[in-house]
């Protein structure tokens, strides 16, 4: 197929089972009729909505949905920008070839950043369309009034024009002003944004327009594109970290019907076939004999944190003098708290399907959150130009992060390069939960002064913790993807996160803080299962486990209940309430802890980016067995102004069931060699027995920006569960995850 | 390699395939049907769960050949966007989900949990879900979907 024929291709729809707009409740697949592979340019108002004669809007946005239903937040945007029902706007979404670059998803920013350029470009083409309206009709422009986009002459209900005969189908040129980029990308023009004030279609419980299709079996994963000669890959990953192909039997797997190459390239391992059995089948029989692997995972990965020689440390806060006021306290409180790694371990194992030609362009249906980015790594890996790789987003299981999307399609790319037609690969649970990248584990050494009156006055923070981007998410390299790595092209941009502790993470003001950050190497460099990048909220419910139980610590220290002690170190008002609302409908008990008894409530909070959260955990604890039942889960949260409140409410309940799994269940074990958490057996997760009762308190601010809601509540859980275990027992528990064991070794 | 004759959503569906071979990929790769979906391939989570004879049922686990003459029923052939089952429609009510990638499994094992008690003790709704996974954790709209869909009072 030439070059010119896929543009064809495209435009003709030519059976592709692809790029369905969800919102369209699974009837009218939205085909990319692209001239071009190029990523439109953001300047233009064409590259952000198009108004077509049936009166629909067709919004295009570089932002994905990762399952918490931030589409329906975006079409309410618009919706309200242009005064639309919502049900007219339609979202492309993270087509490198139809919409403009926003850095995808990452940072909790989809509303707080992404919405900005869609509501400035709304109010944009509202502008010219009333301008145009108003040449049409005669009629002054603020003499003109806008219902479910319909232009009339207020008084004059006879005097009217619709958007759709106004610009239905043609272009809305207009040039806007670009700023930023990636996450932050923003145009403004002439159009002005209404006032949150008078909002009618943001800040309404919008249903969510992707669920019916999906609960009807109608809607379309990555899992399900289905393209014309597509065959079906699998991969076979190394035995560990440094472990070389020594040779590969391919007549181990000749004779498997449907069976068409195996492809082998240094250390990268896959087989092709003409089913997904076959390709299953294929992977597992197939005789790859292995060099040994590094023994490069320590027995006890907290005591070689503390040992090694830190590969990089930085001062990241300074402010005061902590070291004299530790020194002359006349209270010191010092206690250190670990965090696992933890595995994204995604519902779907990550799934893409790959057509790369002889021609170099090459298309790439992915769940990846960041699609543009993808672009570049998967063509510097295929060693063709970026706009010869088209990729186009197609909605995944969720993904929290750089979960393994990207180096699925990378896989997928590989394998379609070799055998000249689309590949369809989906990892084994195995490739997904041992392979996939981790989040990274640490350790936090916290050290505090208490005055008389029970006040902090000085803390130090300590913390040695692996680098949150090993891999970092972007996938904007070859040697981001693991596939290129193991082809023998490295990673050469990773870099060094380290656990977060200042200014929009941490809500108290306490006068003397230092704080030192230490990274530790990558347990063995980039071509290893344990390598670390990006897992929702990065180092947050670390970093807060560590800070919220401490501040308990320091509470009972200074005999104070734990929220008003918390109460005492904030200045901060949206901090306060968030706490006075947790606790309020927690009903609270003000005393002190521990109460020893067979239940316990604990609270802990946080602050991420500007959203603020305070949740209360109650706890029931069997001291014979160690074994704890999390009863119930209060969470105040402020994100700002709310866009949909039963969306934002179901994503943060969602939020809590998994951090709380995260906090009693998840941790990556692995012996000498190897990762041994391949499954939902060995990497346990939240399941319906462990559910509490679970309650949101919405604090809405319309006149404050939204900020970001889809990772924030991650972070107190696992804290103010701490912290509940301590009220009712009196052990303190500080390496996470909270299993019976652990509880019962502290409970001595 | 054998001719298997299979009886999915009401219609009969001619394959062919290895006896084997899981009804997972004979139901999305031969049959074309999306529902159900990949979670692990161990029978450990349920996201590809369809219902045979009845019975909630992992079909990455189940040899094709052992669900040949029984009624197959997937997520797609429970109940159409005009006419949806009562289930699907409270799963949609409660606005249970965020990926949604894991669904099959719940609101089958629903359909199948209602159709034998359809006022299911707590314990009844233990054994139906304990076997499931939701990886991010949407359990609290779920179980509101259930109560819903078996008319029982929510919880608070």
């Amino acid at each position: 197929m030439t070059h010119t024929s896929r543009r064809a291709f495209f435009k003709a729809g030519g059976g592709l089972l692809i790029g369905f707009s969800l919102s369209d409740s699974g009837v009218l697949p939205h085909l990319v009729a692209a001239d071009t592979l190029s990523t439109p340019e953001p300047g233009h108002l064409n590259a952000w909505m198009r108004i077509a004669k049936d009166e629909t809007i067709r919004v295009f946005t570089g932002k994905v949905d990762i399952g918490m239903g931030v589409q329906t937040g975006l079409i309410q945007v618009v919706a309200e920008e242009l005064d639309v029902s919502p049900a007219r706007v339609q979202l492309t979404m993270g087509d490198t070839a139809a919409t403009p670059d926003q850095g995808g998803v990452g940072g909790s920013t989809s509303i707080s950043a992404g919405a900005k350029p869609l509501r400035n470009a709304a109010a944009t083409a509202r502008y010219l369309l009333l301008q145009m309206a108003s040449a049409n009709l005669g009629v002054p422009v603020e003499q003109l009034q806008v219902k479910d986009g319909i232009v009339s002459a207020k008084g004059d209900a006879s005097k009217r024009v619709s958007y759709g005969a106004l610009a239905g189908g043609g272009d809305l040129a207009e040039t806007l002003r670009v700023s930023g980029g990636g996450f932050a990308l923003n145009v403004e023009g002439k159009g002005k944004p209404k006032d949150p004030a008078g909002y009618t279609v943001v800040g309404q419980s919008l249903p969510r327009v992707d669920l019916p299709p999906k609960i009807l079996g109608r809607a379309t994963y990555s899992t399900d594109v289905r393209v014309p000669g597509m065959l079906h890959g699998r991969v076979i990953r190394p035995a560990g970290g440094g472990a070389n192909v020594a040779g590969v039997d391919e007549s181990s797997v000749k004779a498997i019907r449907g069976y068409v190459k195996t492809v082998v390239q240094r250390n990268f391992v896959g087989v092709v076939a003409e089913s997904e059995w076959a390709a299953i089948r294929a992977a597992k029989e197939l005789k790859v004999n292995w060099s040994s692997p590094a023994a490069a995972f320590p027995e006890d990965v907290y005591s070689h944190m503390r040992s090694a020689t830190p590969k990089v440390t930085r001062e990241l806060v300074h402010q005061g003098d902590a070291a004299a006021a530790l020194a002359g306290a006349a209270k010191k409180v010092e206690a250190s708290y670990e965090w696992p790694f933890q595995a994204h371990a995604t519902m779907g194992p990550g799934c893409a399907v790959v057509d790369f030609h002889a021609d170099g362009v090459t298309t790439v249906w992915t769940g990846s959150q960041k699609p543009h980015a993808l672009q570049k790594g998967l063509a510097q890996m295929l060693g063709v130009r970026a706009e010869q790789v088209h990729v186009v987003w197609v909605e995944a299981a969720g993904s929290y992060g750089r979960a393994g999307d990207e180096d699925v399609a990378a896989d997928a790319a590989l394998l379609s390069q070799a055998v000249g037609k689309p590949v369809r690969v989906q990892w084994s649970r195995a490739d997904m939960t041992a392979w996939g990248g981790k989040g990274p584990a640490a350790i936090v050494d916290l050290a505090a002064a208490l005055d008389e009156q029970g006040g902090v006055t000085a803390l130090e923070m300590i913390s040695r913790a692996f680098s949150g981007t090993e891999i970092i998410p972007q996938a904007n390299t070859a040697g981001n993807l693991l596939a290129a790595q193991l082809i023998g092209m490295p990673n050469t941009n990773g870099g060094d996160e380290f656990v977060q502790w200042a200014g929009s993470t941490y809500p108290y003001a306490i006068r003397n803080v230092r704080a030192v950050g230490h990274i530790i190497a990558p347990l063995y460099g980039s071509e290893s299962p344990m390598r670390t990048t990006h897992l929702r909220d990065p180092n947050g419910p670390a970093g807060t486990f560590a800070s919220e139980s401490f501040m308990d610590e320091l509470a009972a220290a200074a005999g104070a209940d734990p929220i008003e002690f918390r109460l005492r170190h904030t200045e901060d008002a949206r901090a306060k309430a968030v706490l006075m609302a947790a606790a309020e409908r927690a009903k609270w008990e003000h005393r002190p802890s521990p109460k020893l008894s067979a239940s316990g409530r604990g609270v802990a909070l946080s602050l991420r980016g500007g959203t603020y959260v305070a949740t209360v955990a109650e706890v029931e604890v069997d001291r014979h067995t160690g074994a704890v039942r999390v009863k119930r889960l209060v969470c105040a949260h402020d994100c700002g102004l709310i866009v949909n409140p039963a969306a934002l409410r179901g994503t943060i309940q969602a939020n809590l069931v998994q951090s709380l799994g995260r906090a009693l269940k998840e941790e990556v074990t692995f012996d000498k060699t190897y990762v041994t958490s391949v499954d939902w057996n060995t990497y346990p997760v939240a399941r319906w027995s462990d559910v509490p009762q679970v309650e949101v308190v919405l604090l809405n601010h319309p006149e404050i920006a939204p900020s970001g809601a889809g990772e924030p509540s991650s972070r107190p859980t696992a804290a103010a569960i701490a912290n509940a275990i301590f009220d009712a027992t009196g052990a303190r528990v500080r390496r996470a995850p909270l299993t019976a064991a652990r509880v019962k070794a502290a409970l001595g | 390699m054998s001719h298997l004759s299979l009886k999915i959503n009401g219609k009969a569906h001619a394959v062919d395939a290895d006896p084997e071979c899981p009804l997972l990929y004979v139901l999305r790769d031969d049959a074309g049907l999306n529902n159900p979906r990949f979670g692990c391939g161990l029978g450990q989570c349920g996201a590809c769960t369809v219902l045979v004879a009845g019975v909630a049922t992992r079909s990455c686990v189940l040899p094709v050949a052992r669900a040949v003459g029984k009624d197959i029923v997937t997520l797609e052939g429970l109940g159409t966007p005009e006419n949806p089952h009562p289930v699907q429609k409270a799963f949609i009510e409660e606005q249970a989900f965020q990926c949604g990638y894991c669904l099959n499994g719940w609101v089958l094992a629903t359909k199948a949990l209602l159709d034998k008690h359809p006022h299911p003790t707590e314990d009844q709704m233990k054994g139906a879900f304990e076997g499931l996974v939701c990886r991010c954790g949407s359990h609290v709209q779920i179980a509101a979907a259930v109560r819903r869909a078996a008319g029982m009072k929510r919880s608070a």
